[in-house]
């Protein structure tokens, strides 16, 4: 079996990719994105399956768009990529699937984000709806940060930030739930522990383990599914009235899960990957 | 041996041990470094945090 792992900079998580399919006796090809030249009317990639490993979003959507198009089974697909990597579809793709996610509303002038913020009433957060490891994300407490931020965004920000994705502040018990899917398994979850509001790990939130319950578990494959399933992180809230998927992320990083866990994240990814490249 | 283009200091890594496109901290001056070659070891600073990058 020919596997490609599609990467430029090799975080924690490559290298444990690629020992685990070391391990497997497996031998990988990295694609490197910052080398690699795609010719739009060619198809001349002769992959089983390639593993998406970019650290750039944008990179990872074209090279996905192109592999899935000359026929190459990819982990994860364009379709999943695209949708996981724009919170606006994200959040399309969990409420058509009836997934109980965070009311979030879009709004694209600074004077009607503002009504939208003041119809969700204070605080609110607005993201960029491209964005990840928590970067940019505002909380927004009352109506002179509103104002103050939305000017920023309109002067500063370049032209994506003129699309305002406004969600509803959820109060937290100083943590949140990140959940493993791959394939039709949730293989494990962690709390992201932080006094911070933000809890991204990559943000300095603590990791440990989350046990996976069945309400956990059955949202969970629902989000991912929602999506497109693959290999897929999704992140979650626990409310007084269940839990609420906030973002699912297809180019997860692990490294702080693993020991907390206990469960070899790289390996059931492998396992996967294999199992995709032989469908 | 291969030195830190940022301040010169002597790092001590192993080819085998590091994966071209693998981050490294110069343990002198902090800086992140990408190994951009394994034979002869190479190193350059990393790249800042691009708009896009995440997971």
């Amino acid at each position: 079996m020919k596997i490609g792992v599609l990467c430029s900079r090799i975080r924690v998580e490559e290298k444990l990719l690629f020992n685990s399919f070391e391990q497997h006796g497996i031998k990988i090809e990295k694609i490197d994105d910052r080398d690699v030249i795609f010719d739009l009317e060619r198809c001349d990639w002769d992959f089983d399956v390639v593993l998406e490993r970019c650290i750039n979003h944008s990179r990872a959507l074209y090279a996905l768009r192109i592999l899935n198009s000359c026929g190459i089974k990819t982990v994860n697909s364009y379709h999943v990529a695209d949708i996981c990597g724009n919170k606006f579809l994200t959040s399309m793709a969990l409420i058509e699937h009836n997934v109980p996610t965070p009311k979030t509303y879009i709004a694209f002038t600074p004077e009607s984000a503002l009504k939208a913020i003041e119809e969700i009433g204070y605080p609110v957060v607005l993201k960029p709806a491209v964005g990840s490891w928590g970067r940019l994300l505002s909380k927004v407490n009352d109506r002179e940060a509103a104002e103050a931020l939305l000017e920023h965004k309109q002067i500063l920000g370049s032209y994506h930030h003129s699309i305002y994705y406004i969600q509803e502040y959820i109060e937290k018990p100083q943590r949140d739930i990140r959940s493993f899917v791959v394939g039709d398994e949730t293989i494990c979850a962690i709390y992201r522990v932080s006094s911070h509001w933000i809890t991204n790990t990559a943000r300095g939130g603590k990791a440990i383990n989350c046990p996976v319950t069945d309400s956990l578990n059955e949202i969970s494959l629902k989000a991912a599914k929602a999506v497109g399933g693959g290999v897929l992180a999704i992140d979650l809230f626990e409310t007084s009235n269940g839990l609420l998927v906030n973002e699912v992320n297809y180019t997860m990083e692990f490294r702080n899960s693993i020991s907390v866990t206990g469960v070899d994240i790289p390996g059931k990814i492998v396992d996967y990957v294999l199992e995709v490249g032989k469908g | 041996m291969v030195h830190c283009p940022e301040c010169d200091a002597e790092i001590d890594i192993e080819p085998e041990d590091v994966d071209i496109g693998e981050i490294i901290d110069c343990p002198e001056c902090g800086a992140e470094l990408e190994v951009i070659n394994d034979d002869p070891l190479e190193l350059a600073l990393a790249p800042e945090e691009e708009e896009d990058w995440g997971e």
